[in-house]
């Protein structure tokens, strides 16, 4: 070991491709399992929830209106670029750091391939009583607030985020409190893969702060959480009734169970099912 | 106030509507043609005339019982504002017998064979074919809906509807791949007055094949269909507590809505009661679907099948008195083509028949409630107040009594009128203009609700791409209000969340 002095880094938040500083001036210390000060992060507000909604808004209608194999490909490429900067995400996580990133990157991998997949499996033809092509498509349903679990800190993130990516919806996503410096790790990973800037925002700061302004907020259309408190919880399906967003909280949850955590059950909640009829006779 | 009656349109040039005052070629008037009477057809009431008893308890645990709170409330003829029967209504004592009984059936139930209990499913939808007729003319006495369209339509959907699921019922591990399905256990159920039997058979079929069991409340105004239902099953002998029936107002559908031992909400009805209810049931673990409101467009281009898109439109708005969530409210025609549009709808409508609900010749029957005839007057006020142009073009005669409103139109509508942007679940139709396919689908979207839209033209790209584009949950091209077991249906942002219908519906009742 030199003597030499680290220098700590800040770590930004994510918004619409951008690394800014939270626009309310504040920021937190992070510390490892040893209280040794590793870096430190933006505490985010609500005006930033609002501009990352913003941004996210922006970037939908594109990423939506990819194709499902391109959303695939830039899946696949974020896994590449997870699995270059293994060693960086490994060293945020901390301890078992080296596990979760070889379960996170399957995971980014196990959703890049549902991308081109989950339309034929979940939509389909209707067979009507009539002389009607009737047929049933996922599309995205717009703009997700996702809020992570403490831990694991960046495989519930990626959990999180990944089934709700690949339907071309967009996120606003509230990292890890305890930990959030592995998501934005990944959040530099993602501005170096062909992710499009806006569709992945990600936030570091206090639930107790800002779930309530992510219940609220009517841009944006559905919820996925884990790991938050029962207060919390009902807190994100309070606010939610207000312009009816689709809220998934998981329970309990094992995220290295990919039994549990893989499943086009995960996607089903950020589709919206649309029902097409033409008539098939004159 | 503006308006226009046929057949004298006077158009005021002020209204924004371009053109409207040009001179028209002279159209055929058909009430002329008539000899001054809406081609006077015979009467031709449906004679099948079901028994209505007295009053009718609630059903819980397979059978009818007395209502704990001793409270009974009349169920009106809105085309007659005659009492045909005195209802029951559930306190909450008595949501919570009915929900005991469900619990208590559910192991079994969910615990038969599935080819067995889908067999009920079949028992059930066999003997509402073969009682076909006799709900159709419940519904129609009822709810005031036209015979033609009960008995086309409500009952044979319906019908349909027990038959598609039960065969589901032994096919789940098929339905969603990878997963294996299991019931969600006791579904609390609530449903409209538009189409009574009907959403009785979206809510309780699916429930029961994927094996829950159910408490379902109808609306107020129309319990009868439901009651005769309950009797269906009584008869075929499905076990008892498997479904339940409590009929109610309001605070009935709350102590559903509240009740600890129900597992999932189903809820149809307003976008301002599906809220309330997505509050009320945000700190427990109860699931929950929304079928809710809309103010769906219809969009018909320059090169559409003019005669064809006017069938839809009419059908679109006008079918079951416009007492229908997905219904095409809102009309966005392309300015080319709004004065011959505006001159044929007219025309079409001016011989819509208006009046007795059982006459087989009836397009348009009674408004289901006077109180809904009040929410539908108000918003007629308002389309006047705020500057559109109403066109009264219907001239059909009214009967004496009952709950009536001829179908109407207007054009000259802002984005900004109320007939615009709120639904007003009445034969009101809003007609307004576009130029290019971007400006529909951005108006079309311009709503909180996204349950259904309508598109005409006979450009198959064009078509798709529009279909693509527009935030609804069902998009009918070339067609309007069709409706299938196979096709699920249900709304984006605020006109709810979940399918009903198809392989989709099955989500909401498994786990």
């Amino acid at each position: 070991m030199s003597d030499r002095l680290p220098i700590i880094k800040t770590y930004k938040l994510a918004i619409g491709g951008k690394f800014p500083r939270t626009e309310s001036g504040r920021s937190t210390s992070v510390h490892d399992a040893s209280q040794n000060l590793i870096a430190h992060v933006c505490q985010a507000s609500r005006k930033d929830v609002r501009d990352a909604v913003e941004a996210a808004h922006k970037a939908q209608p594109g990423w939506g209106e990819a194709t499902a194999f391109l959303r695939s490909q830039v899946l696949y490429r974020l896994a590449e670029m997870m699995e270059g900067k293994r060693d960086e995400l490994a060293k945020a996580i901390g301890e078992g750091g080296q596990l979760e990133v070889d379960a996170s990157v399957d995971r980014v991998v196990h959703y890049a391939g549902w991308c081109d997949k989950y339309a034929q499996i979940m939509g389909g033809s209707n067979p009507v009583a009539g002389p009607y092509h009737d047929f049933t498509i996922p599309f995205p349903v717009g703009v997700v607030g996702v809020i992570a679990p403490d831990s694991p800190s960046l495989l519930g993130f990626v959990s999180l985020i990944a089934p709700v990516i690949a339907m071309g919806n967009s996120c606003v996503a509230l990292a890890s409190e305890t930990n959030p410096v592995p998501a934005l790790v990944l959040a530099e990973a993602m501005a170096t893969s062909d992710l499009p800037g806006g569709v992945v925002n990600t936030l570091s700061g206090f639930r107790d702060e800002l779930v309530e302004h992510f219940s609220t907020h009517r841009e944006i259309d559905a919820i996925h959480a884990a790991g938050v408190s029962d207060e919390h919880r009902t807190l994100l399906r309070t606010g939610s009734a207000d312009n009816l967003k689709r809220v998934t909280v998981h329970g309990k949850l094992d995220f290295f169970d990919d039994a549990a955590c893989e499943s086009s059950a995960w996607i089903d909640p950020f589709v919206e099912f649309k029902t097409i009829w033409h008539p098939s006779a004159v | 106030m503006r308006t226009v009656t046929h057949p004298e349109h006077e158009h005021d040039a002020t209204t924004g509507d371009k053109g409207m005052n040009k001179a028209r070629p002279a159209r055929l008037d058909l009430r002329a043609a008539s000899g001054g009477g809406l081609f006077d057809y015979a009467p031709a009431p449906e004679s099948v005339r079901p028994d209505i008893a007295d009053r009718y308890g609630l059903f819980i645990d397979g059978s009818f019982v007395e209502p704990g709170s001793g409270n009974w409330f009349p169920s009106i003829n809105p085309a007659t504002e005659g009492t045909m029967s005195m209802i029951a209504e559930a306190s909450t004592a008595d949501v919570d017998r009915a929900v005991k009984a469900a619990r208590e059936a559910l192991p079994a139930w969910s615990g038969l064979p599935a080819k067995e209990r889908g067999k009920y499913l079949y028992r059930i939808a066999r003997r509402m074919q073969e009682r076909a007729r006799e709900l159709a003319v419940l519904e129609t006495l009822d709810g005031g809906k036209p015979i033609k369209e009960s008995r086309d339509v409500d009952v044979p959907l319906a019908c349909a509807h027990f038959f598609y699921h039960a065969g589901w019922a032994d096919k789940l591990k098929f339905a969603l791949p990878g997963r294996d399905p299991k019931p969600v256990g006791v579904c609390g159920q609530i449903i409209p007055w538009n189409f009574p039997l009907l959403m009785l058979a979206w809510k309780i079929a699916p429930a029961l094949a994927c094996g829950n069991t159910v408490v379902l409340k109808p609306a107020e105004t129309t319990s009868l269909t439901a009651l005769r239902f309950a009797e269906i099953c009584a008869e075929i002998g499905l076990p008892k507590g498997v479904v339940n029936i409590v009929t109610g107002a309001g605070e009935t559908g709350r102590a559903i809505v509240e009740h600890d031992g129900i597992d999932k909400i189903a809820f149809t009805g307003s976008t301002q009661v599906g809220k309330m209810i997505a509050k009320a049931v945000a700190p427990t673990n109860k699931r929950l679907t929304l079928e809710l409101g809309g103010k769906s467009a219809n969009i018909i281009f320059e090169d559409a099948s003019l005669d064809q898109a006017i069938e839809g439109i009419i059908e679109g708005i006008y079918f079951n008195q416009g007492h229908v969530c997905c219904a095409g409210s809102r009309l966005f025609v392309q300015e080319s083509i709004l004065d011959t549009v505006i001159d044929k709808l007219s025309d079409r409508m001016s011989s819509l028949r208006v009046g007795d609900p059982m006459d087989k010749n009836t397009d348009v029957g009674a408004i289901n409630s006077k109180e809904q005839l009040a929410t539908i007057s108000k918003y007629l006020t308002l389309g006047d107040k705020e500057g559109a142009v109403r066109h009264d073009v219907c001239n059909s005669s009214l009967p004496d009594k009952g709950f009536w409103c001829r179908p109407c139109f207007y054009s000259g509508v802002q984005p900004s009128h109320t007939i615009a942007r709120e639904e007003i679940f009445g034969p009101v139709l809003a007609v307004m203009s576009f130029r290019t396919p971007e400006e529909a689908i951005s108006r079309a979207n311009n709503s909180p609700y996204g349950l259904a839209a309508g598109v005409w033209t006979d450009k198959g790209s064009k078509i798709f791409d529009v279909a693509r584009r527009l935030d609804a949950g069902i998009v009918w091209l070339n067609t309007y209000n069709k409706f299938d077991p196979t096709s699920p249906f249900g709304g984006y942002k605020e006109s709810g969340f979940g399918r009903e219908g198809g392989r989709h519906g099955l989500l909401a009742y498994c786990r």
